[in-house]
């Protein structure tokens, strides 16, 4: 049983002729500890995908189970991170108490709560500035911590809405360095959303690619290429150029009815 | 730069300064009983409010607001944070706010004496904090409105109860709009305080302000006047003091966060 | 900061959607609302005495709106507050304007102006009594007072609220100060105007009353007192939901045209609308 899956997954707004259909019938599965990354032409509800697989939006069609189990609400083995971590953030406190406000409903001790938010914090290189407020950190940072957040949950699966979007490109390479390494050091299953090719062949095992409107499963491209990955070899190995290659043609083809 | 500086400095601290002198002239000049000198209005201030009126009225009056203004802010809070997260309830509650809200507060002096049948505190305090829930039950409603529908989802994602929900992101982040409409109530208080002792009442910083027009002491009338406005400058200048210090976060947030 | 005023809340009226889902609730509300009045009082939970039931006040208020004494006390009081709304527009608006424009000249005046504003318009009810007497003039005075603070904060916001880059664009076009003024800085400024006249409109119908009610003077509010001091408490609740209803009638008016005026704005508030 693998410890995500996706059934028919549809999300329709409104009805008849004027209906918008921002999710068609979307159809795969994610074993544990796997990394995938979900890619397509702008616009074609990835976004919207996501929200339903953690459960925030009601789907239309379809099913997402996890660990076999049914989603209707948020379920508790998923974290999300969105593209905006400014607006995720609480502005009015701490890191520390950020990154603190999904363990308090947990059935955890101070003590306990405590180790957890430092640890997280920690893995991702923060723990100078766990009184900070978060916005008097620069935006990767900001980002940082919103993962710390996820981390100090200790979810199964973590969900993340094309997290690195807004931020410049190299604090973009560092955070896909530490995404890898989180994945390596707390064994989580990772679904990542993202509009950047070479971002989503660098990180995943598995690149499922998308059409456009009404979404369904173009192609699900295998990414065999070695553990550890680097920014520099990796990205000039020619198995990267040939992968990265085969997913920008089958975006290509998405984005011709568009563009015409 | 600096010149102009130094001139805006100068002009705020001259101009009230000229204003005063101007009306001590006038008033010198004019030789009317009604308005008395500015100097004679200071000293009849000093006698009858430093402090000889301090317990017997200023007192009065200030737990009246104390108390309106506190009632005021705790409904106006809880049934704002309930309004603004029911879209059920609050179409529900919108034709009485909205009623409510534009009504002129003196309409209800004389049916607050019938109904609670005193002109004592109890009748002030209620008068009070029913006008002053309005500025911030309307703030409290569009901040909890307007809460970032993504503190929301993340709140959601995490599986917060709702409980928490509200005490940890709800309020803080409402928090901002809230004060605003807490220092409209605080201002509000005065105002109906002074409407309502002026009304009718048997103490207070209003009822001096009857007291000495009906008996002719123009000197103590002025005095009052002074007095009440003075009371709205500082307690609009001590919120703003409380308010600089809940609300640092803010002000680093926004200058920090491209809007 | 110049913090807005404190007689009337910030916002302004709740759009009510007027589709047949959007009504059906708040109707039904206040006719459960009148009916739990009339029950509360014909049961005499709170005696009769006090609270005269919802159908004795209507009563009461449809006798009272079949008098010409009525009316025209009515009329007096949108009498007072129209001029009191009307003066202090005509005053406050080009203050305002030049205030705002000048950066001297508001913090020369900074200092009187956070003064004078927070003082309750109320208190100057004594100082009329001795001065312009208790007659319309003191009516019209303590409106146009008491509306004025609100008007001239949100034109001096407004008029510094203008875009520089509009401004900036004026001038690299060769626009003098006073076309800069009309055609870039009004405009800009009249949403936060319409907020002011919003205002305003609420303030200075409190203060014709209250003038009303305090001195004697012809209107609603000297009709309020007679009838209360006579015990005809009836018709005190009338007069009181007359007032409410004009009260209402202007609210709605002014937030209408508020929302209006805002609706291109960049958005000078968050939230509802």
């Amino acid at each position: 049983m693998s410890i995500l899956e996706i059934k028919e997954l549809g999300k329709t707004y409104g009805t008849g002729p004027r209906a918008t259909h921002a999710v068609g019938r979307v159809t795969f599965d994610v074993e544990e500890r796997e990394f995938v990354c979900v890619v397509g032409p702008s616009g074609c509800g990835k976004t919207t995908l996501l929200k339903g697989i953690g459960g925030l939006l009601e789907p239309t069609r379809g099913e997402v189970l996890v660990n076999g189990q049914r989603v209707t609400e948020p379920p508790p083995e998923t974290a999300l991170v969105f593209q905006e971590y400014g607006r995720s953030l609480m502005p009015w406190t701490s890191v520390r108490s950020n990154v603190l406000l999904p363990l308090r409903h947990k059935k955890l001790d101070r003590a306990e709560r405590g180790r957890l938010v430092e640890e997280a914090v920690e893995a991702v290189g923060l723990t100078r500035f766990l009184d900070h407020y978060p916005w008097q950190l620069s935006g990767g940072m900001q980002q940082r911590v919103a993962i710390a957040r996820a981390l100090a949950y200790q979810p199964a699966i973590l969900l993340m809405d094309e997290p690195f979007a807004s931020v410049d490109a190299q604090t973009r390479g560092d955070l896909e360095d530490l995404i890898l390494r989180v994945r390596e050091e707390f064994g989580i299953t990772i679904l990542f959303v993202t509009h950047d090719i070479d971002e989503s062949v660098y990180l995943a095992d598995r690149v499922i690619v998308l059409t456009h409107s009404p979404t369904e499963v173009k192609e699900i491209v295998p990414v065999p290429l070695p553990q550890p990955r680097d920014q520099i070899a990796t990205k000039a190995s020619p198995e990267f150029v040939e992968l990265r290659a085969h997913v920008q043609r089958l975006i290509r083809v998405e984005r011709v009815p568009a563009s015409v | 730069m600096t010149r102009r500086r130094t001139l805006a400095v100068g002009l705020e601290i001259l101009v009230p300064v000229l204003l005063l002198f101007g009306w001590q002239l006038y008033t010198v000049h004019a030789h009317s009983f009604k308005f008395p000198r500015l100097s004679t209005i200071l000293v009849d201030f000093k006698k009858e409010w430093l402090f000889a009126h301090v317990g017997s009225d200023l007192v009065p009056s200030l737990e009246r607001i104390g108390a309106g203004f506190a009632i005021a802010t705790l409904v106006g809070i809880a049934l704002g944070v309930l309004l603004g997260m029911s879209t059920v309830l609050r179409r529900i509650a919108t034709p009485h706010i909205e009623y409510w809200r534009a009504m002129p507060p003196p309409a209800l002096l004389p049916i607050s004496i019938i109904l609670l049948h005193s002109i004592q505190n109890r009748q002030k305090v209620a008068f009070i904090a029913f006008f002053c829930v309005f500025p911030v039950l309307l703030n409290t409603i569009d901040a909890v409105r307007g809460i970032d529908p993504t503190l929301i989802d993340t709140a959601r994602s995490y599986r917060v109860p709702w409980q928490q929900r509200v005490w940890r992101i709800v309020l803080p982040s409402a928090l901002p709009q809230i004060v605003a409409g807490m220092r409209n109530s605080l201002a509000l208080a005065v105002i109906m305080m002074v409407l309502s002792e002026y009304f009718s009442s048997s103490s207070g910083v209003g009822y001096q302000l009857l007291i000495s027009k009906n008996t002719f002491q123009f000197g103590p009338m002025w005095a009052a006047i002074v007095l009440i406005g003075l009371l709205g400058y500082l307690l609009n200048a001590l919120f703003l003091l409380i308010e600089r210090r809940l609300l640092a976060w803010h002000r680093g947030w926004r200058a920090a966060t491209p809007q | 900061m110049l913090a807005p005023d404190a007689l009337a809340p910030a916002a302004p009226a709740t759009r009510v959607r007027l589709s047949t889902r959007g009504i059906a609730l708040p109707t039904l509300s206040v006719a459960a609302s009148l009916a739990l009045w009339e029950l509360i009082s014909r049961t005499n939970t709170i005696s009769q005495h006090d609270l005269p039931a919802m159908s004795t006040s209507f009563r009461a208020l449809w006798h009272l709106m079949e008098t010409g004494a009525f009316w025209l006390a009515f009329l007096r009081t949108v009498r007072g507050w129209a001029l009191g709304l009307l003066i202090a527009a005509a005053l406050a608006v080009p203050i305002g304007i030049v205030l705002g424009s000048f950066e001297l000249a508001a913090r020369a005046f900074r200092v009187p102006i956070e003064f004078l504003r927070p003082i309750p318009s109320a208190v100057l009810i004594p100082v009329l009594f001795l001065t312009l007497g208790t007659n319309i003039r003191s009516e019209i005075f303590l409106a146009t007072f008491g509306a004025f603070w609100p008007l001239l904060v949100q034109t001096m916001y407004g008029v510094r609220d203008v875009d520089p880059v509009a401004l900036d664009t004026g001038r690299s076009f060769g626009l003098s100060r006073l076309e800069r003024l009309v055609r870039i800085t009004l405009p800009s400024s009249v949403p936060y105007i319409a907020t002011g006249v919003r205002i305003a409109s609420t303030v200075s119908l409190i203060l014709a009353f209250t003038a009303e009610l305090f001195m004697g003077i012809p209107g609603l509010g000297q009709k309020v007192n007679v009838v209360s001091s006579f015990g005809e408490t009836d018709k005190v609740f009338a007069y009181a939901i007359a007032v409410g209803f004009l009260g209402l009638a202007i609210h709605l008016v002014f937030s209408g045209l508020e929302r209006r005026a805002l609706r291109w704005h960049p958005s000078q508030r968050r939230g509802t609308a």
